[in-house]
């Protein structure tokens, strides 16, 4: 049985917006091992976000705990990675300096033919001394992946991370990601809005609701993350059942 | 930078001819026997190669470009840390906020007499009522610039292991040089213009001195002369910051 990375108990979170509280969700219970991969899918403003900052140690439960390897999560770890929805890169940075900046910034030693090997294993070899402006999308977002991967993660969260992608590139960083992650073997959480990504991605797709994000339903999905398996009549299968029990919370 | 210094001997063409024009029209305005208050650009220029070679015009340009160099890098280095600090920092930038709001739409300009008390009529003084006017420009700017970081961009250099200190060099610093480079520019218009009037006052050097005395005198030729290298040297700040924010913000697309 692989080892417990991330536990969420009863973890509920409220933020502040324009003076006024927001209850963002309420009494979270989530587990994720090595070298799983969950899905957690939901309309949008149900919290999927918050949870993952929470995860991430960016933000803090105001009731409940959020626990990494044993230990309360009390800052970003560095065995977690955190990829977003709108890339994060830093525009005045080069490719290859938005990637060497998580070893620069950790005192490790930045060593070049990894970052060589990085980038040529996500196909944007040529991309190295390009500002981020000058990228595609896709680009953008392999880059993003680099920039973690480059630090090893143990615990890699995805806040979305292919949605502003058109379909066919959206597949095929999917692919991408699966691939890494097979070769990899890190624990993955994937927030995703879209059912046929968590179906593709999510061993274990996690359905929320909200506003206040809560966790209402749970399903297994062990096919994902495998080859060939966006043509599988049970990945349709898999989709119309969380489709289904997507729309009865509607 | 070749379609550059085209644009450039176009514009200086254009404003040559209109200035050529004016001259015309004042000269034909002007009073029988009495001298026009516009010269022609060519008697300008004229004179402007014979003071070009005399060292007491360089003496009076040496000295306006001291005030106006020292009263930048001044303001600079008080009000772009602040503004970076301020900006980044909500919750004293919500406590200084009301002394900002007082102190920002007051005319600096009317403190003259009191800075000059304060400080003298020499070079402190006038770079002091220099400093007084551009800090507020440069602080404001670039505390708005602080102020607007995405949340993004916060968030990936946590996750990555920064700290406050990262956060500052990797990101708050860089996002907010275009900013600081524009208010640099507007900066430019400012400072030349209040230097013509804190060197109007209790000197005997430097180009606003240049351009009274030649006024008082009623050498209207030899005023345009000092106005004509006051610009010259608006012209040179502008282009050095473009310059700057070219190469320091590369990354900025164009």
């Amino acid at each position: 049985m692989p080892s417990e990375l991330l536990r969420l108990t009863d973890a509920s979170f409220t933020y502040v917006d324009h003076g006024l509280s927001v209850d963002a969700l309420e009494r979270i219970a989530l587990s994720i091992h090595e070298g799983e991969s969950v899905a957690l899918l939901g309309p949008t403003g149900c919290g999927k976000s918050s949870l993952l900052f929470l995860a991430a140690g960016l933000q803090f439960p105001v009731n409940g705990s959020v626990i990494y390897r044993g230990l309360k999560l009390e800052h970003p770890h560095r065995e977690i990675g955190l990829v977003l929805q709108d890339y994060g890169l830093f525009p005045w940075k080069t490719v290859r300096k938005n990637i060497e900046l998580g070893l620069r910034i950790r005192g490790e030693a930045i060593d070049k033919s990894r970052i060589d090997m990085l980038l040529t294993e996500l196909g944007i070899e040529e991309q190295g001394s390009k500002y981020p402006y000058q990228l595609s999308g896709g680009q953008k977002q392999r880059v993003a992946l680099a920039r973690v991967l480059i630090l090893n993660p143990q615990l890699l969260l995805l806040d979305e991370p292919f949605a502003a992608l058109d379909t066919l590139t959206r597949e095929r960083l999917q692919d991408l990601t699966t691939s890494l992650w097979a070769k990899r073997q890190f624990g993955m959480v994937l927030v995703t809005h879209n059912v046929q990504e968590a179906v593709r991605m999510g061993q274990r797709i996690l359905i929320m609701s909200g506003p206040p994000g809560q966790i209402v339903e749970q399903i297994e999905n062990p096919q994902a993350m495998q080859v060939g398996q966006r043509s599988s009549d049970n990945f349709y299968e898999v989709a119309r059942e969380v489709r289904e029990r997507l729309e009865r919370l509607v | 930078m070749r379609r550059r210094w085209v644009q450039y001997a176009m514009a200086t063409v254009i404003l040559l001819l209109g200035w050529e024009a004016s001259a015309w029209v004042a000269e034909w305005f002007a009073p029988t026997g009495s001298a026009s208050v516009i010269p022609h650009p060519g008697h300008v220029l004229g004179l402007l190669g014979l003071e070009m070679v005399t060292p007491s015009f360089w003496q009076h340009v040496g000295v306006s470009s001291y005030r106006v160099a020292m009263a930048l890098v001044i303001s600079f280095v008080l009000a772009v840390p602040t503004g970076l600090y301020l900006g980044s920092t909500p919750k004293l930038d919500r406590i200084t906020q009301p002394l900002v709001y007082l102190s920002y739409p007051i005319p600096k300009i009317v403190l003259l007499p009191v800075v000059f008390l304060i400080f003298g009529l020499g070079n402190a003084g006038k770079i002091a009522m220099l400093v007084l006017i551009l800090f507020f420009q440069l602080f404001i700017t670039t505390r708005d610039a602080a102020r607007e970081l995405d949340r993004e961009f916060k968030y990936s250099l946590f996750s990555l292991g920064g700290t406050k200190r990262h956060l500052f060099t990797h990101v708050i610093w860089p996002s907010s040089l275009p900013a600081i480079f524009t208010a640099l520019r507007i900066a430019t218009g400012t400072v030349i213009a209040v230097l013509f009037f804190v060197e109007s006052v209790g000197t005997r050097f430097g180009l606003g001195f240049y351009i009274l005395d030649a006024w008082g005198r009623a050498d209207i030729t030899e005023m345009f002369v000092g106005i004509l290298a006051m610009s010259a040297m608006g012209v040179i700040l502008y282009e050095l910051f473009e310059g700057l924010e070219k190469w320091l913000c590369g990354w900025k697309p164009r």
